[in-house]
């Protein structure tokens, strides 16, 4: 499908989700929601619990189809999710080769282990990873398909800080390698602005701000505008109040 | 809570707290305190050190040792040498329940006369085919059913049909059928694996955790790679508790069979004993069928032992 307003980069690459309606039952979760996302672009999705993004995020992975409108994303697309989802009947070499064919599968696993920093690790059960660890398989899973576009869904959420601030700073490598377009889906605000090009704010279904990022990664750990875009998302989150 | 800590790791380590910060910065937690106090009246403390650490005494190990000697086979032999004392004393008479030597003693001679041995070789024979007939169609129906919805609607009530009939039931219509040969007991044998095969496969590829059939598809495996690398895999623990049901309900189906209508085999053994009031010969056969059952699950904890090391729990099932 194509739009008049989009521009022709953007139908190479990225996403385009054009006045998408999904609804369970009475319950209208995402209600005429648009979204773009460029070629190479890292964007935040902001919101709380409930307020449509994973729903969002399964239409974009092709998981769930939308009651109107049209969602347009690349075919070659991966997921991080929620949980780790490693099969724990599979050592973390066959977890990351579950997608990939041809003869060098293999070796191409071997190495997005290593790029996640879990080289040496291949020949371990699920069972015998740490919380980090199992998260950096299922990012090497989804990395290893070389894909267009990678949705992460709250992937850092049961990790202890110490290990999501080293997941972030994975993230910012491995993203400036794949030159993929990236969905950050998350309930913490500190995760969007150590990460994010573009945050979006979600409320009641549909996108209700944005914010892009233009922040050094200095002035992403501390700095007055960090400050300031931080209390500007936790007032569109409707918490400002406490602050 | 607007200021920033200058250490940026402090900061991120507060991430969590920091949206609550409002409330809790009004008093150093006071929530927890009655808590606390509820748990720990008097001061208790525990220490926790290495298990090995601890200076277990010569006695507490030979105690330990003691409890259970021959782990859960204990209460059998216990059982056993009780019923050995019994009938020493008198209590069991011969005819009533023998003491074990004396069945032991039975077995070595029936063995001898050349009885045993090919009697058990029958049973054996068919139980054997039976089962390799059973589980062949209950593994492939099974996989049938589970994957697909067709399969489901053509199998699932015949099966559920099944379920509901005793082994023991069938048996008058296959000897109807199929006269008193070898036919209607392998048959019988077959029904009795088939069916729990069946309706545990079934069920245990149904089960298989959506989350990661989902996660595989958006991997881009095809079709093949999900049901060789998620679903058996997945649905290989249920495949086991079928398999140890099968081969008790074999077991069971061969004991029905035989005990029925047969000129041999270990139930032709048992049938023959009670005719002749050779309660030895029957408690024989009953001990083969016994040893039977548990080698049969023996089998499958072994199996369980090799295709589920990748679970935290194997042993537990």
């Amino acid at each position: 499908m194509s739009t008049a307003s989009v521009t022709p980069a953007r139908q190479q690459a990225g996403v385009l989700v054009d006045d998408v309606v999904r609804r369970f039952g009475d319950r209208v979760v995402l209600d005429h929601l648009d979204l773009s996302i460029a070629g190479e672009e890292l964007v935040v999705l902001l919101g709380p619990s409930g307020c449509g993004k994973t729903t969002l995020l399964r239409l974009l992975a092709g998981l769930d189809r939308p009651d109107e409108g049209t969602v347009e994303v690349p075919a070659r697309r991966a997921i991080v999710f929620q949980g780790d989802r490693l099969l724990p009947w599979q050592r973390a070499l066959r977890n990351v080769t579950l997608g990939l064919y041809g003869p060098d599968a293999d070796q191409q696993a071997k190495d997005a282990l290593a790029e996640v920093g879990l080289a040496g690790r291949e020949r371990a059960w699920p069972k015998e990873l740490s919380g980090g660890e199992a998260q950096r398989v299922a990012l090497a899973r989804a990395l290893v398909s070389d894909p267009e576009l990678v949705l992460l869904d709250e992937p850092f959420a049961a990790l202890d800080a110490i290990t999501r601030r080293r997941m972030h700073g994975l993230v910012r490598a491995l993203r400036y390698q794949h030159h993929a377009a990236m969905l950050l889906v998350t309930h913490d605000v500190d995760e969007a602005i150590a990460l994010a090009d573009r945050i979006l704010v979600m409320s009641s279904g549909r996108i209700s701000t944005s914010h892009p990022v233009t922040l050094s990664a200095a002035d992403r750990e501390a700095s007055v505008s960090r400050e300031e875009l931080r209390a500007a998302l936790l007032a569109d989150l409707g918490l400002a109040n406490q602050h | 809570m607007t200021e920033t800590s200058p250490d940026p790791l402090l900061a991120e380590a507060n991430f969590d707290q920091a949206d609550f910060s409002a409330e809790t910065a009004a008093g150093p937690a006071p929530t927890l305190s009655p808590d606390t106090d509820a748990l720990a009246p008097a001061h208790a403390r525990e220490v926790f050190v290495a298990a090995d650490a601890r200076r277990i005494s010569a006695f507490t190990k030979w105690r330990k040792r003691l409890r259970w000697p021959l782990g859960i086979y204990t209460t059998p032999v216990a059982i056993l040498i009780i019923w050995q004392v019994l009938a020493e004393v008198g209590v069991l008479g011969p005819t009533y329940a023998p003491a074990p030597t004396s069945i032991a003693r039975t077995a070595g001679q029936l063995w001898q006369q050349g009885v045993l041995g090919p009697d058990l070789e029958i049973s054996l024979r068919r139980a054997a085919i039976g089962l390799a007939l059973g589980l062949s169609i209950g593994i492939f129906t099974g996989v049938i059913g589970g994957l697909l919805a067709s399969g489901e609607q053509l199998f699932n009530g015949v099966v559920q049909i099944f379920n509901t009939i005793p082994i023991l039931a069938i048996l008058p219509v296959m000897i109807v059928w199929f006269g008193i040969d070898e036919t209607p007991k392998i048959l019988i044998i077959a029904f009795g694996a088939f069916v729990p095969m069946y309706l545990n496969l079934f069920a245990a590829i149904r089960g298989v955790d959506q989350r990661l059939v989902e996660m595989t598809r958006t991997t881009g495996a095809r079709r093949w790679r999900l049901v060789t690398r998620v679903i058996f895999p997945g649905a290989m623990p249920g495949f086991l508790v079928g398999l140890r049901f099968s081969l008790a309900y074999s077991i069971l189906g061969l004991v029905a069979a035989e005990t029925v209508n047969a000129n041999s085999g270990i139930g032709f053994l048992i049938t023959n004993g009670q005719t002749y009031l050779q309660t030895n010969q029957v408690f024989v056969g009953l001990v083969i069928y016994a040893i039977l059952g548990l080698l049969a699950d023996q089998f499958v904890r072994l199996l369980q032992r090799l295709l589920l090391q990748w679970r935290p729990s194997y042993e537990a099932s």
